[in-house]
């Protein structure tokens, strides 16, 4: 083929700051953003590369749920790690001979059933949901998106077996579960509870994982790599995890304050944690008799988990928000 | 076959895009999608709207129908007479009223735009109980005979299909038969044949062709593809960045454009019957409708780019009597 | 013809129908590719053309071994690549690479224009060492004809054309022989479709490359191509040089399907014989005996559905010499002129194009242009 012009039109074969042809390169580049890096020399092309992610933290940054609700979790982080900083007093010593009394000077959430501080012991339980959550979401996630992402990954017969068994563990009814298996161990720590969330939770978290594992694994990119010869450990790592997560994300979060909220729930309904446990649910449960007479006693720790819970889930819309451009 | 007493149509085209404008709000800016748009159709005529991605005429269409998103879309001048009336100034249930009846669009799409829960004689049958108050039973009786009309072999047996059961080509014949059910006097096709193969491709315009003629209806081809154009339309109006660049009747464009962009796009499709060199490229890239450039939008791909195409926006300058060219060099570039 | 760098023989891709939850039986076989025979010489271009379904794409996935045939070989200079594994699967994949049709679907995301074309590198340390890696994959940016500086951008900053540029770039890294490119440019507009197709031609000159190019696009195949070879339902109907496809086709399936293109020239439109085809075509776990296109061939009989017809030079054409003898897999292969142009000489719409058409003189096929027209066959 004999070459009678310039192969391609728009090259970048001039020497660079050459005007003419850059240029129109550089021209190009722009599209979403100013149409004319008027001059190459600046070092505008290469200045500002934009990943996904730095796009999604951009706009979480201008949205007002994401600051409030990290700002609220900020705070509840802080205080499950040194509660001593806003609480003065001890969550355990209680006087009986002030219970059920209401607000007062030095304690203003009042007293509860026992004659405890009802605000010490919302901040003392903000460890113990706080704990309960992350880690049951770190556990659930991890085993979530390992099972589920292999599955996805390699499909066949481990794939079929993986979702057999998630169908199974779908089928259990979460609450019903816990009293029964909660109520054969005898433990004030957490980990039991935890325990048990991670063995119920990470089916949903692997369905994620291997549905976006699919998606991810069937473009184009994947299939260039595997074309160029990546081995199996690189197609996961670099070119499907990196594209399949944002949904496990998203979801994780959200199931955050739903595990915390669980916590609670099997604590009151007494297959949760045990008395002298700090948590959220074992006050709630304790100041239910007396709602009528001293609602205080129920209004705060309740309030305290309500605030935790939506706290998370609006996390996880923000999330969901910035890293799912489609949505919008 | 209209039924609007108020006016005859002789006098007035069947449509007449005047001057409009639409804006895109987005993230980054407001993307003026379409600056100026100006076309007429007249009954049983063809007009051919050509244009790349991001070059409005798909837009356009929209705001005829009166199906654009708003927001983030909004319209932000001109006029569309239809008959004689601006639609931008009737209300939402009179549009609605048009929509169908007078005026139908078919998508390229075909598989999206049917409902795959509902048969297909249930989405044909629903235009005459909507419209036209029919029964069941005869809107049924009427979607067989549609049917049959864009020649779906054995009507009657697949009247109760689903979508899904149709091949490609079949789908787009539904979504014509849909269109034409209600016979309107335009219909706007946008990219009809794009997701079809060229075999299949060949028999639905054809259909499509001959239905118009048939029904004498005003048709809006919206296309990218120049085959498609010299086939079927008797006019063309060339798009770029949201304005008409060049207008004329098909057989003078194809012979002698009178724009450069026209040009350069005849001259970079390959084609079937020669086997050429090297293929002239428009160099550079569709404008970002976010950041127009100034003076004519074309100015940084054009090889004939001069100061004054930096400067000044090109008028529509008349080359004929029928024929109009948005280029500062029009008579250069028509005869060189 | 050249040595064959790439040998395709009798190439079979089966996918298995089955029914079970756990445990799967198979009921059937989506026949996507039936056996096909090519051949690819250095330094050519060969064109696959065929509509949706027909079986080119996984054609061309198992010729980069992105799907692993049910039967058949793919011989890569004389040796059978289908069953290679590991490292010697690796040292082939060197040689032949892939350009995809999506430009949006093709480059990941979340890796930099710097990542995604220096990744080749990465998987194959011995084609560059370490140090050069950034200055090769700036000159190859250089090479697709893109700003070098653009390293360190991410591919959703890019047009689809400079993706396609980028993914471009990708596949020459390693310095094929080969590159199969399945629709290249279908997704792109058209005024930057032609930018691509110079730059896929430019580049084959400057490092020697041979294509397989996929299209739906029967003038950009033919642009492009050397040879073309038209699918049909997972088999290879007719197959020559481009002016023998084109201008001297024999298949009826070929005939019907240049006739079905529009012409860019509405002087055209007047004079044209379409040959429109019935039917649909019929689904690939189903397919009709004998001749596969017999059920929408106007010249179906018998013998179609009773004898498969194979892919040679059919008996009663082998004495017309010319372009007409070519393979072609139908009994009754027979001329016929159906692409526009040549009948009456270029007609006056070409415009600006005549003269260009006029300058060339083909790639070596005489009777070509303007007097290969109505009667091709007769002066033999």
């Amino acid at each position: 083929m004999p070459e009678q012009q310039p192969p391609y039109e728009d090259s970048a074969i001039a020497p660079t700051g050459a005007g003419g042809a850059t240029d129109l390169a550089m021209s190009e580049g722009e599209t979403l953003e100013k149409p004319l890096g008027d001059s190459p020399s600046e070092g505008g092309p290469a200045a500002k590369p934009r990943s996904l992610w730095s796009d999604a933290w951009r706009d979480l940054r201008r949205n007002p749920v994401f600051i409030v609700s990290s700002l609220v979790i900020l705070f509840l982080v802080v205080i499950s790690l040194w509660p001593s900083l806003i609480a003065s007093g001890n969550p355990l010593s209680c006087d009986l001979a002030k219970a059920q009394q209401g607000s007062q000077p030095g304690h203003p959430f009042g007293f509860n059933g026992q004659g405890c501080d009802v605000y010490t012991r919302v901040v003392y339980g903000a460890r113990t949901s706080v704990t309960v959550g992350v880690c049951a979401t770190l556990g659930v996630g991890i085993l979530g998106s390992l099972f589920g992402s292999l599955a996805g990954f390699f499909g066949g017969l481990p794939d079929s077996l993986l979702s057999r068994l998630t169908d199974i563990f779908f089928g259990i009814p979460v609450v019903l579960g816990g009293l029964v298996l909660l109520s054969v161990v005898d433990s004030t720590t957490v980990w039991p509870v935890v325990g048990f969330m991670v063995l119920l939770g990470w089916p949903q978290i692997s369905r994620i994982a291997r549905g976006s594992v699919i998606t991810a694994k069937q473009n184009d990119y994947v299939q260039a790599a595997r074309a160029l010869g990546a081995s199996n450990t690189r197609m996961l790592l670099r070119h499907i995890a990196p594209n399949a997560i944002a949904p496990v994300i998203v979801v994780a979060t959200i199931a955050l304050g739903t595990y915390i909220s669980l916590e609670a729930t099997l604590s009151y309904l007494g297959a949760g944690l045990k008395p002298p446990t700090v948590s959220w649910g074992i006050d709630i449960s304790s100041a239910s008799p007396y709602i009528r007479n001293a609602p205080h006693m129920m209004l705060w720790p309740a309030g305290a988990l309500a605030v935790t819970v939506l706290a998370f889930i609006m996390l996880g819309d923000a999330v969901r928000d910035a890293l799912d451009p489609k949505l919008r | 076959m209209s039924t609007t007493p108020e006016r005859p149509s002789a006098p007035g085209p069947l449509l007449d895009v005047r001057d409009l404008h639409v804006e895109f709000h987005t993230r980054d800016g407001v993307a003026k999608a379409v600056n100026g748009v100006d076309y007429t159709v007249s009954a049983g005529e063809t007009l051919a709207v050509l244009g790349e991605s991001g070059s409005g005429k798909s837009v356009t269409a929209q705001a005829v129908m009166g199906i654009l998103d708003t927001p983030p879309g909004r319209i932000a001048g001109g006029e569309i007479l239809f008959k004689g009336r601006d639609l931008l100034t009737l209300g939402e249930d009179e549009r609605r009223r048009i929509r169908g009846a007078e005026m139908a669009m078919i998508f390229q799409d075909a598989l999206s735009s049917l409902n795959p829960v509902l048969t297909v004689g249930d989405q044909l049958g629903e235009m005459f109980t909507v419209h036209q108050g029919l029964s069941r039973k005869d809107a049924r009786a009427r979607a067989v005979e549609l049917m049959d009309r864009v020649r779906i072999p054995a009507a009657r047996e697949r009247v109760g299909q689903y979508p899904h059961q149709f091949s490609g080509g079949m789908r787009q014949r539904i979504m014509i038969a849909m269109a034409l059910s209600l016979e309107p006097d335009l219909i706007i096709a946008d990219e009809p044949t794009t997701a079809l193969d060229v075999t299949v491709q060949a028999q639905v315009m054809d259909l499509l062709a001959e239905l118009q003629r048939e029904l004498d209806m005003g048709l809006i081809l919206i296309t990218h593809d120049l085959g498609v154009v010299a086939d079927v339309a008797d006019k063309i109006a060339v798009m770029y960045a949201g304005r008409i660049v060049e207008t004329a009747p098909v057989h003078d464009i194809y012979k002698a454009p009178a724009h450069p962009y026209t040009r350069g796009l005849l001259e970079s499709i390959p084609r079937l019957d020669q086997k050429g060199r090297e293929l002239y490229a428009i160099k550079g890239l569709p404008p970002n409708l976010l950041a127009i450039p100034p003076g004519c939008a074309f100015n940084p791909r054009c090889p004939m780019a001069q100061e004054v195409c930096r400067r000044d926006v090109p008028p529509l300058y008349t080359v004929d009597e029928d024929r109009r060219s948005a280029c500062h060099f029009w008579e250069e570039t028509l005869h060189g | 013809m050249a040595e064959a760098i790439l040998e395709v023989r009798d190439l079979v891709k089966h996918y298995p129908l089955t029914k079970g939850i756990l445990f799967r039986k198979q009921i059937g076989a989506v026949k996507a590719v039936d056996g096909v025979d090519l051949d690819l010489a250095a330094g050519e271009t060969l064109g696959i053309v065929g509509e949706s379904g027909c079986g080119k794409s996984t054609l061309a996935r198992m010729l980069v071994h992105l799907e692993r045939p049910t039967a058949g070989a793919i011989r890569y200079k004389g040796e059978d690549i289908t069953r290679l594994s590991g490292k010697a699967l690796k040292a082939v994949r060197r040689n032949i690479q892939m350009v995809f049709q999506d430009p949006y679907t093709s480059l990941n995301p979340r890796m930099t224009v710097g990542d995604i074309v220096g990744e080749p590198f990465e998987i194959h340390p011995e084609a560059a060492p370490k140090g050069s890696r950034r200055s090769r994959v700036q000159e190859l940016l250089d090479v697709v004809g893109l700003n070098p500086e653009y390293v360190n951008r991410y591919p959703h900053q890019f047009s689809g054309g400079q993706r396609q540029r980028i993914g471009i770039a990708r596949g020459l890294a390693l310095q094929p022989e080969i590159i199969v490119a399945d629709e290249p440019v279908s997704a792109l507009d058209v005024s930057v479709q032609a930018q691509v197709v110079n730059l896929l031609d430019a580049l084959q000159s400057e490092f020697s490359l041979s294509y397989v190019f996929i299209a739906h696009d029967l003038s950009i195949v033919r642009h492009i191509s050397d040879r073309v070879g038209v699918m049909y339902l997972g088999r290879v109907v007719e197959i020559g040089k481009d002016a023998e496809i084109y201008d001297h086709p024999t298949h009826p399936y070929t005939q019907a399907l240049l006739s079905a293109v529009p012409v860019p020239d509405p002087e055209a439109r007047e004079h044209r014989e379409r040959i429109i085809l019935t039917g649909d075509v019929p689904s690939p776990t189903d397919i009709p005996s004998g001749c596969r296109f017999r059920t929408r061939c106007w010249k179906a009989q018998e013998r179609c559905a009773q004898e498969v017809p194979l892919l040679a030079v059919p008996a009663h054409l082998t004495v017309v010499p010319g372009p007409v003898q070519h393979p072609s897999a139908c009994h009754f292969a027979e001329e016929r002129h159906v692409v526009p142009g040549g009948e009456e000489g270029p007609t006056g719409g070409a415009g600006a194009r005549g003269g260009k058409a006029a300058e060339d003189p083909g790639t070596g096929d005489g009777p070509e242009g303007g007097t290969g027209g109505g009667g091709g066959a007769a002066p033999g």
